[in-house]
């Protein structure tokens, strides 16, 4: 728990915010919308409800990355010089997260695989007896990928209470709101139905994010079901399909961080 | 062959608590010694080829050396991509066990017969590929290579097979070679019956043949080969498998890369998509992958009788 109170006073998520803007900038590239909406998530996770020395986080939605390097920056596990290679030739951190990084157990970007790899993670550590837990953190539109439904059978069948799997339920996918794709608005109720514990929270309230998320299963796997926005923090990027694609533009920038100040 | 492996396997579990069977529901009558010997090991995950995949992934990271068991087909294809981005990308202890390579299961059918699942593996980089001969070359490749830090493709007989020649033979990287002529028939573990009675019968008539049997394909037995076939008139290959991306391209590149002149014929399979169906044996006798049609190859390829 040491580790949690040092970090939580370097990680605040409008720090973070404004280091995606920044670096969104630099790189000229996107998926802005995709970190924003996970900032509170990540900063509730890694400040106060991961052990890093025995939990273990897979982050499914691979090209929300950007705010995840953000944390790991401001939390010291990359430096600030790093940080700024995002990007770049050579660099170690692309769009996508490597598993070369600390703390990163898998290279994610093609969705509906880190539900599965996180189950083998959970299934192993509890035939070893090794204590810890792993948290999954997965986008609604990856919901769509069949694969992730098998994980969902395999993990509500065997009881992995050592599991939790964090929606990003920012009703958002690449083409269209979610809900015109394909509606999962009774996801709860289908992932109740095969073995799991759902809970639902804010997605943008640190505090209740990391209490539901500190929250251990009486039974079978966890699910928590974040409601948040894609592109939280930036009012003109808020629920604005776009944001998954564009960089931004110097006026657009300024307008961000006057936002974020 | 299968039973074999089983058995192998079974025995290597109670030495080494790292090893876990994973099924994608298939191995009845199979399975059961290792899941009777070792049931806090052995799990059914479900008709979930790709969740098997990754799931083991995710075990090996934690130390786990899991071996994932399907036919063939399902087994290669079905979670290619989470093979590819899962135990591939991150260079783990993963085993896809895939079960009647080529034809072996007949009469199942096109969606049953594995046919690229050799050419789909060769592609990705550090994957062990291992397509034993016989029970015997199951036995040695996973008593000696079974913990190796990569991941591995076995491709499997669904039948005990037996060939003496070959002494339970089975080196990494390297061909085993039967007899000695001035034509090389370069078989498929697989296909090596084929070959070796083939050899046999030419033999009787004076015909001199060399047989390799490549049970070991990935990493690619190059220097073997190159050495084999410096001296020989010409080589046939020989599987059950299409002629692209298997055993042959493998030979054609090694004789590329080596600047060899051996004249090369490659035997595989070249059924059009759609075609009937009906045994191992009658599948192969059309492709021209049996004992007849590798003899008929072999006077082709020109060799003057003895």
């Amino acid at each position: 728990m040491t580790a949690h109170a040092e970090a939580s006073h370097s990680l605040s998520a409008v720090s973070v915010r404004r280091s995606i803007i920044d670096q969104s900038k630099r790189a000229h590239v996107g998926h802005i919308g995709s970190a924003l909406s996970i900032t509170d998530i990540l900063v509730a996770l890694f400040s106060r409800v991961i052990a890093p020395e025995q939990d273990v986080f897979v982050l499914s939605k691979g090209h929300a990355a950007l705010a995840h390097y953000c944390v790991m920056e401001q939390m010291g596990a990359i430096t600030h010089e790093t940080l700024d290679t995002y990007c770049a030739d050579g660099s170690q951190l692309g769009v996508h997260p490597d598993h070369t990084l600390p703390g990163v157990r898998f290279s994610t970007g093609s969705l509906g695989h880190g539900l599965s790899l996180g189950t083998g993670v959970a299934f192993a550590k509890r035939m070893a007896g090794k204590p810890g837990r792993v948290f999954v953190l997965i986008s609604d539109a990856e919901l769509n990928e069949g694969s992730v439904w098998e994980a969902f059978m395999f993990a509500g069948h065997h009881r992995l209470a050592n599991l939790c799997v964090i929606l990003d339920n920012n009703g958002q996918q690449a083409l269209a709101p979610t809900n015109e794709v394909i509606d999962l608005s009774r996801i709860g109720a289908s992932v109740t139905s095969l073995g799991w514990e759902c809970d639902r929270v804010n997605g943008h309230d640190v505090d209740a994010v990391t209490r539901v998320l500190q929250t251990t299963s009486s039974g079978g796997p966890r699910f928590v079901i974040a409601d948040t926005l894609a592109g939280k923090g930036v009012s003109f990027m808020e629920r604005q399909v776009k944001w998954h694609y564009l960089p931004l533009d110097d006026e657009q920038y300024a307008q961000a961080m006057r936002e974020l100040s | 062959m299968r039973k074999q492996f089983v058995a192998t396997l079974t025995e290597l579990a109670i030495a080494d608590e790292r090893v876990v069977l994973l099924t994608a529901d298939l191995g009845f009558m199979v399975l059961e010694p290792f899941a009777g010997r070792h049931p806090d090991r052995f799990f059914n995950v479900g008709v979930a080829e790709a969740n098997m995949l990754s799931l083991a992934a995710g075990m090996a990271s934690e130390g786990y050396i899991p071996f994932c068991y399907s036919i063939a087909t399902f087994a290669s294809m079905r979670g290619y991509e989470q093979f590819r981005n899962g135990a591939v990308l991150h260079e783990l202890p993963v085993r896809i066990v895939g079960i009647g390579g080529g034809f072996a299961y007949g009469s199942a059918g096109f969606t049953h017969h594995a046919l690229e699942d050799i050419a789909l593996m060769r592609v990705q980089p550090g994957v062990g590929i291992v397509a034993p001969a016989d029970d015997a070359q199951v036995d040695r490749a996973l008593r000696d290579h079974y913990a190796r830090p990569e991941p591995m493709y076995l491709r499997l007989a669904k039948e005990t097979e037996s060939h003496p020649e070959l002494e339970g033979r089975f080196r990494w990287g390297h061909l085993e070679t039967i007899g000695d002529g001035d034509i090389a028939i370069v078989a498929l573990g697989s296909m090596a019956g084929v070959a070796l009675e083939a050899r046999r019968r030419l033999l009787a008539e004076g015909v001199r043949t060399v047989v390799a049997v490549a049970a070991s394909i990935a990493p690619a037995p190059s220097e073997d080969l190159a050495a084999l076939l410096a001296t020989k008139r010409a080589c046939i290959t020989i599987e059950d498998h299409r002629p692209i991306g298997g055993l042959g391209s493998l030979v054609a590149e090694a004789i590329a890369d080596h600047g060899l002149g051996v004249r090369l014929v490659r035997r595989g399979v070249i059924d059009p998509i759609g075609e009937t169906s009906g045994s191992e044996a009658f599948l192969r006798r059309r492709n021209g992958l049996d004992v007849e049609g590798l003899i008929a190859t072999v006077r082709e390829v020109g060799l003057v009788p003895a």
